[in-house]
């Protein structure tokens, strides 16, 4: 591929106990561009996903094999620090989920923990406008995050994750949950984001994917139950010339 | 076959309408036994009316100063008046003062007999006859065992003149003790077992442990107490080892060891309470702080411990309500039956609400039961409140949560 790659997935394996999630994942993500993940549920792309920035060390009884290449270096690597990582490789979930704080706590947090040195008001205001939510909320800035609507709660989570300045954004179906139009707003920005930050997406929603992604990884299970990768391309190509049956099987709609 | 359904349906409300009802009347009951006893007409006679010794016309409580000292003077030893002048002077006391020493040291009113309040509301009649046929020189009066002198005079083995402040006190201090010990040991040990400890064999053994500890019968708590605090830490638990030359005949049965005894009872329920409420934090809020590159006690000390305080706290006055009640582990731990003065330290010996209520209800003289009625109201009145503050927090804090 032309673009130049962020990061790299080498034969990337994980394990719930004895459960082989994902296997033998070899996978090149580009810079600046948008990367989607899509297949059936429980194909472990969320567990893809969850493996770059090492958020599976959080549950019990996970193992990953293989390498995950990260400037220059496997970050499961025993001197790479999970912690700092993440500062690097940010995270949007699925349900919007803002701390049960004021708003602009909810961006400040991040930068205060990392102890951020700079005007904390021109972060919030900063992170805020690029997750396109400033206007909405410029008024009630010291507002229980939680009284926003579902949208706006995911921009401010958005927000927050940008607040951090991360390389690479993850995004597990951070639409799923929200209505057409906040849906809309949602990939607008994301559009927009790609340009200072790297993204990647999963989604269930292949209009989705086609609709905003510049590259996508298409996931099955195969006998056993294991995640592999069954295609990965341009999007402009796997949607419209896909090159491997199941993968056309799935995008026209046959099964999934 | 619809109308047997419905007929079950009515049957089982009815059924348990009728043990939420059976409920409240037991407790109804409970309540009006110990209201009948706090209050109520008593009998009482004066070993020397007021007219006897006052040679006027004018009540006992108008009298000026000089003429309550003369009344003194009359009807006490010489060596008694100068005992009290040596602790104050008479110069230097108030006519309120002298007026009580005349009416404990001369008047001295005994209560001779005591009503329950329903025979005081619905037996006055007889009330009266007997007051005119038994006790011709009687006052009848209508007594709140419950005052405000009750509440503040220490013990005495005369039942109008006990109070119950010394008992107050214990039980206050034991509480505090209690909480200071158990709540950071408590919250420490839930964090490390819900945050830290992976679930291997030793960690499930701790938590087995936990569960079993809360449901330990409390005199066993004692038992422990007694062998550890009052026995083996004796130096640390008598303040001997800080070199304090306070009553040595406590031995190690102070209050300290009382209430650490009392911590490590209610350290399990705080424990699994905190647990509980640490294991109630969204697992999205702990992923959403990790995902920003927050550490493992970052996310402990600025999410989860605030989103789960109401409940921890909640959890905590709970069992602390529970020890405030406890009544074995005190009785192994040397609480004394009988303090007269108020402890004033923590290597003080000391009693406790229920210990006194106990050792009052014990007592041959009917009037005691009368002096623990009223006491029983204070521990309820205690324990209400302690309740009530664990619900006003727990309103407070949900309400902050949902935003």
């Amino acid at each position: 591929m032309e673009d130049k790659n962020i990061l790299n997935l080498k034969n990337l394996n994980v394990y719930y106990g004895d459960f082989r999630a994902v296997k033998d994942i070899n996978l090149d993500i580009p810079k600046n561009k948008i990367t989607a993940f899509i297949g059936p549920s429980g194909c472990g792309k969320s567990t893809v996903l969850r493996a770059i920035n090492r958020m599976n060390d959080l549950v019990d009884g996970t193992k990953t094999e293989g390498e995950i290449i990260f400037q220059n270096r496997n970050i499961y690597n025993p001197e790479v620090d999970a912690v700092s990582l993440r500062k690097q490789i940010g995270m949007v979930f699925q349900k919007p989920n803002p701390f049960p704080k004021s708003i602009s706590e909810n961006i400040t947090w991040g930068a205060k923990i990392n102890s951020y040195k700079g005007n904390m008001e021109e972060l919030v205001e900063e992170s805020l406008k690029e997750a396109a939510l400033w206007d909405e909320v410029k008024d009630k800035l010291n507002e229980n995050a939680l009284r926003l609507s579902g949208g706006q709660q995911q921009r401010l989570c958005i927000a927050r994750a940008i607040a951090v300045k991360p390389e690479i954004i993850l995004m597990d179906e951070p639409a799923s949950a929200l209505d057409p139009i906040a849906t809309l707003k949602i990939e607008d920005l994301m559009k927009t984001l790609c340009m200072d930050f790297t993204i990647i997406i999963v989604t269930h929603n292949m209009q989705q994917a086609s609709r905003i992604s510049d590259y996508t990884a298409f996931m099955m299970t195969d006998d056993k139950r294991s995640g592999n990768l069954v295609e990965y391309g341009k999007t402009s190509e796997l949607f419209i010339r896909p090159k491997n049956k199941q993968t056309e099987d799935y995008i026209s709609g046959r099964f999934g | 076959m619809d109308i047997i359904r419905q007929r079950k349906n009515l049957i089982s409300k009815i059924v348990f309408q009728m043990a939420t009802i059976i409920g409240i009347v037991a407790l109804l009951i409970l309540m009006f036994s110990i209201f009948n006893e706090a209050f109520g007409y008593v009998i009482f006679v004066n070993e020397k009316s007021p007219h006897e010794i006052f040679n006027s016309e004018k009540n006992l409580g108008e009298a000026t100063k000089e003429e309550l000292i003369s009344i003194l003077e009359d009807n006490i030893s010489k060596g008694l008046m100068r005992r009290f002048n040596f602790e104050q002077s008479f110069s230097e006391r108030s006519a309120e003062n002298i007026l009580e020493l005349v009416m404990t040291e001369v008047v001295n009113p005994k209560i001779v007999k005591a009503w329950s309040l329903t025979s005081s509301l619905f037996g006055k009649k007889k009330i009266i006859e007997t007051l005119k046929n038994d006790y011709p020189k009687g006052n009848l009066e209508f007594r709140s065992w419950l005052s405000p002198n009750f509440l503040l005079s220490p013990q005495s083995s005369i039942p109008e003149k006990t109070g119950i402040i010394t008992a107050l006190t214990g039980s206050l201090m034991l509480l505090l003790i209690a909480i200071i010990l158990a709540f950071p040991l408590g919250v420490g040990t839930a964090i490390y077992l819900e945050e830290y400890a992976k679930p291997n064999r030793l960690n499930n053994l701790i938590q087995l442990n936990i569960y079993n500890l809360a449901g330990i019968p409390s005199i066993i708590y004692g038992m422990l107490g007694l062998a550890v605090f009052v026995r083996f830490l004796e130096p640390i638990t008598s303040g001997k080892i800080f070199s304090q030359t306070i009553n040595s005949t406590a031995n190690g049965r102070t209050i300290l060891s009382a209430g650490l005894t009392l911590g490590i009872l209610i350290l399990p329920i705080i424990i699994i309470n905190a647990q509980e409420a640490i294991r109630g934090v969204p697992k999205s809020l702990r992923f959403s702080s990790f995902g920003l590159g927050a550490t493992q006690w970052q996310t402990i000390w600025h999410h989860i411990l605030p989103y789960s305080m109401d409940r921890i706290l909640t959890g905590s006055i709970l069992a602390v309500s529970r020890a405030l009640g406890e009544t074995a582990p005190l009785i192994l731990g040397g609480a004394s039956t009988f303090v007269a003065q108020k402890p004033d330290s923590v290597f003080s010996k000391f009693t406790a609400l229920p210990i006194q209520i106990y050792q009052w209800t014990a007592r041959p003289q009917p009037e005691f039961r009368k002096v623990a009625a009223a006491a029983i109201i204070v521990l309820l009145v205690l324990l209400l409140t302690l309740n009530a503050g664990a619900i006003l927090l727990r309103n407070h804090h949900s309400k902050k949560k949902k935003g």
